[in-house]
């Protein structure tokens, strides 16, 4: 019986010396580079495990940025008039500036930013990676919440109002959670898009899973099967979340007809 | 106890109340009819200033309404207001939609509020839903419990807009039975309403509204059978 490592030796050597190979044996050898030679599978387990983790802090950072932007950006809009906050007023402009920032330039170019010329110095590339990619994420999930406390009906905010209720009370009761209800199909699409676009971190050295993937094709001079597996590795992982958000979904939804 | 001078409100170009003067006396029963657009509802919601008026003055019980320095939201906790479409709070049960405001605000803790709140329940008949949420009723419960919510809070006066102009026929009665035995009590109402009926038989006064001003105004039977104005007359012609 021969090992797996003796076989991929042999056929590998056959490869090198330019004998003629069969598919089989190629598709031996090219999958055991990639992904068996040197343990390299635990670097994909491990660019997983960075992924999601680089995912998930960037959603979190993403959501309390929104939810300030968004909860700034609505009470500035529904003040009566006559009443206007000057504070408000500021922090309103300089979120606007924010906002249209983000959302006007490349998350590429905001990596490389970050990245390259403001934390240059740092070796934390993930944090790096998972902060720019929270503050990137924090504009477009403060449209969403913004979008969420707009479809509340109007006399929700009417009738809270006329009980006497303040304004921080009333949306804190009574708007807010309703708008949750009702973004969260919204969320889960962005932790989705964060979850592919976390692939860019591997530009600022960021060892998540495309990192891995490009690690072994600089040692392999074989890109197929790495990157190929990087793709299905995310598709699985989407079409799992998918799933999960679509039963989470189904929950809510059920939970409305009591 | 609320004093209106002079009030305008205009949405942009559009003027919809027109120097609307008026006094409410405590303990009347004062219904507001109107073609639709002539600035009934706008007239209700600028007296709690759900709509900043544009010019004019709203004295209630003696305190400016649109003065910079008065809290309004502890005006507003004296003036219940009842929407047409209800507008309870689909994340909460009805109990808790009821006892919000009174614990929020401070008038009573959740033991005292709850239990005043189950008791209005009672008197209205729905002590049964307390456990509920607002999807699971018919739309004269959910105006009743409207009700309840409102005067949870101890209001000095009611404002009904239209309380029954999206109900279902045969779910009229209910709530306007809940209102009458309100006005019976001595409370201060404020009604917008199509029910002619209601108006004729339980409101003290009658304002009839049109292009945004008080067109007419009187004792119900005198303004129903005795009206003065051609365009009350036509209104009449078409309600009656
Ligand atoms: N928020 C608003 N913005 C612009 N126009 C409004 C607004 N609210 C009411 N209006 C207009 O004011 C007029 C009076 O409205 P309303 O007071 O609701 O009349 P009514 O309750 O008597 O039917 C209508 O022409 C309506 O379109
Ligand atoms: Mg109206």
């Amino acid at each position: 019986m021969v090992s797996s490592l003796e076989q991929y030796t042999a056929w590998k050597a056959l490869m090198v010396a330019g004998e003629p190979t069969t598919a089989w044996q190629k598709f031996y050898v090219q999958f055991y580079q990639a992904f068996i030679e040197n343990d390299r599978w635990q670097q994909y387990i491990n660019g997983v495990g960075t992924t999601l983790l680089v995912t998930l802090l960037a959603l979190l950072l993403g959501i309390a940025l929104g939810i300030i932007v968004a909860v700034v950006r609505t009470a500035h809009d529904q003040q009566r008039p006559g009443h206007r906050n000057p504070v408000l007023s500021v922090l309103n402009a300089i979120l606007k500036v924010y906002v249209t920032v983000i959302r006007g330039t490349p998350m590429m170019v905001q990596l490389m930013i970050m990245g390259f010329v403001i934390f240059a110095s740092s070796r934390n590339y993930v944090m790096v990676g998972a902060l720019t990619l929270g503050i990137n994420s924090g504009a477009y999930t403060a449209e969403i919440i913004r979008g969420g406390l707009m479809s509340v009906d109007a006399g929700q905010m009417e009738a809270g109002r006329s009980l006497g209720l303040n304004y921080a009370d009333t949306m804190r009761f009574i708007i807010v959670p309703q708008a949750i209800k009702a973004i969260l199909p919204a969320l889960g699409n962005e932790f989705i898009v964060l979850l592919k676009d976390t692939s860019l971190i591997s530009v600022i050295g960021g060892k998540e899973l495309l990192y891995a993937a490009r690690g072994v094709v600089s040692r392999t001079y074989e890109a197929m099967y790495p990157y190929v597996g990087t793709a299905i590795i995310y598709l699985l992982l989407v079409m799992l979340f998918t799933w999960l958000l679509g039963i989470f979904e189904r929950r809510l939804r059920a939970s409305d007809r009591r | 106890m609320i004093v209106v001078k002079d009030l305008v409100k205009r949405f942009g170009e559009l003027t919809v109340l027109n120097g609307v003067s008026e006094h409410f006396k405590k303990g009347e029963c004062v219904c507001i009819i109107g073609p639709s657009g002539s600035g009934k509802s706008t007239f209700l919601r600028c007296l709690n200033l759900l709509e900043t008026p544009t010019s004019g003055e709203i004295l209630f019980d003696g305190v400016s309404m649109t003065d910079q320095k008065t809290d309004i939201n502890r005006m507003r906790q004296k003036m219940g207001m009842v929407f047409q479409h209800f507008n309870l709070f689909p994340n909460m049960t009805i109990l808790n939609n009821i006892t919000l405001a009174p614990v929020r605000t401070g008038l009573m803790d959740k033991a005292k509020a709850e239990q005043e709140a189950m008791s209005l329940l009672q008197r209205v008949g729905l002590a049964d839903k307390a456990k509920n949420y607002p999807a699971q009723l018919s739309g004269g419960q959910k105006q009743r419990i409207a009700i309840v919510r409102a005067l949870a809070m101890h209001p000095e006066v009611m404002l009904f807009d239209e309380p029954t102009s999206a109900l279902d026929p045969e779910m009229v009665g209910e709530v306007l039975d809940v209102m009458k035995a309100l006005a019976m009590e001595g409370m201060t109402m404020l009604v917008v309403t199509h029910e002619m009926g209601f108006a004729r038989e339980v409101s003290n006064r009658v304002l009839f509204l049109d292009e945004g001003n008080i067109v007419e105004q009187g004792e119900p039977h005198n303004l129903f059978y005795n009206p003065q104005s051609d365009r009350l007359k036509s209104f009449l012609a078409k309600v009656l």
